[in-house]
This record gives C-alpha cells, structure tokens and sequence, in this order.
C-alpha cells in the first residue's frame, strides 16, 4: 500500500468512527407539528422536543412543542426553562420513549446551525433546524455534535410527504 | 432511596440506564455518589473545584436547588433528583 492510499484509509477510518450515527427519520406526524408551530410562531423563533427510538436508524416519532422563554426579543434566539426539560425526560421515561433532540425554528434565515446553537449544544442530541422564510417552512436540517470535539456535523434527513 | 434522573445526553456515562439509585441524604452526597459510581459523568456535571457547573441546573421534585439550600439540599427516599442541561440557540 502506497502513503496516499494509507492516509486515505486513515481519513476514511477517522470519519466513520467520528460520524457513526448520521442519519436522522422524521415520522410525517413529527414534521407537521414542528411546521406548524414553526408557521405559527413566526417571525418569532419556536422550539420544542423530540422523542423517538434509535436502532440503526435514529428515529423522531415525536414533537412536543415547548414554549420559547427567551426574555426580549424571540426573534432571533430561544431558551427552554429547566422546568420544561425537567418534565420531557419524565415524560421520556413514563411513555417509555426517548427524548432524541431539540427542533428550533430560523425566521429569514437558512437552516445552518449557529454559533449561539453550538455554544449551548449538548452531545448525542439532534438539532433540527426548520428555516421559515416569509411564514412559509423552506428548509429542514438536523446538527449534531462530533463525539471527540465542539463542532457540529449535518444528519442526513430522512423525510416522508414533506411539501 | 432516592432516585437521580440521568438526561438522555448524559446516558452514555451510565450505560444507557435513565436512573441511578442512591443512599445520598443531600444532593451534594448524591452527586458525588453517581460521579464516584460513572466517574466519566463527573467531568459534565462538576466543575474543577467540586462544584456544580453554571450550565447544569438540579432539581429536587419539582423546584431548584437554587431556591432551596444549594447542594445542601435534604433529600428523602421519594426524592427525584433531576440534572438539567441549559438548552438555548438562535440564529
Ligand atoms: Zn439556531
């Protein structure tokens, strides 16, 4: 084997270990609620919870959606109070479900995950990212942490009917 | 005993188990119980002096440590301890 092919499998190597997990469904009742609260809440930012199962496939079988506490202007940033997440992971835990991730909207802006969305990010959850432009839901993409570093990799989404 | 509520970010620290059990008789003694027991959790939940970390709340039942007595907080057998994350983001 020459170097080039070495480095190569090395490089190859290194994604599949860092990026195990890189595939994300969303089940057609999940998307909706995410769309509608997303249409509703514009040009403010809405935000909420995702349950579902993982066995090859990491799977949202659920939206729940959370009321932005951000103090100020919610145009641009939410907050979830510790209270709402005190009472999803015991929801998780009495509907034996998991709690998978966060949706958040972007109003006028792409679905890119942001510095301010990296800052508070948690490892293992999914980001599901909605971009509304003009109260209309134009884009939908899902962040998730690297295992081994503060940087965010794109899911692959997986979406059934999405119009 | 009383009962700590793993976040689901957190599990992998606990091989998948959602909760942990403990004979801790305030929050300060269950934490350091549940970081002795999955020591790869304490890094996560406490910062370097011991102390609970700025972006990590607790709860005890429904109310926050914050209001009560801190990490002195009592806990009793039907306690729920719960550690939460800050989630927070824009665009
Ligand atoms: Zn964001």
């Amino acid at each position: 084997m020459n170097n080039t092919q070495e480095s190569a499998n090395a490089r190859e190597y290194k994604n599949t270990r860092t990026r195990a997990h890189d595939k994300i469904k969303i089940l057609p009742q999940a998307l909706e609620v995410m769309q509608k609260d997303g249409i509703e809440s514009f040009p403010n930012e809405c935000c909420g919870f995702l349950y579902g199962s993982e066995t090859d496939v990491r799977q949202i079988e659920l939206a729940v959606p959370v009321v932005n506490s951000k103090e100020g202007d919610q145009r641009r940033r939410f907050e979830i109070s510790p209270l709402a997440y005190m009472k999803a992971e015991r929801f998780a835990i009495e509907n034996n479900t998991t709690l998978l991730g966060v949706y958040h909207t972007h109003p006028q802006h792409p679905a890119i995950a942001s510095e301010h969305d990296l800052a508070k990010a948690m490892p293992y959850f999914s980001y599901v990212i909605l971009s509304v432009i003009d109260a209309k839901v134009d884009d939908v993409k899902s962040w998730r942490l690297y295992d081994d570093k503060r940087a965010f990799y794109e899911e692959t989404v997986e979406l059934e009917n999405f119009s | 005993m009383a009962q700590i509520i793993i976040p689901t970010p957190l599990r992998k620290f606990t091989n998948n188990e959602s909760t942990f059990t403990t004979k801790g008789a305030t929050v300060k003694e269950a934490i350091a119980d549940l970081t002795t027991t999955h020591n790869g959790l304490a890094k996560h939940i406490l910062d370097d002096q011991n102390n609970i970390r700025t972006f990590i709340r607790i709860y005890v039942g429904d109310d926050d440590i914050n209001t009560l007595e801190k990490d002195a907080t009592a806990i009793s057998d039907s306690t729920v301890v719960s550690i939460i994350p800050a989630i927070a983001g824009g665009c």
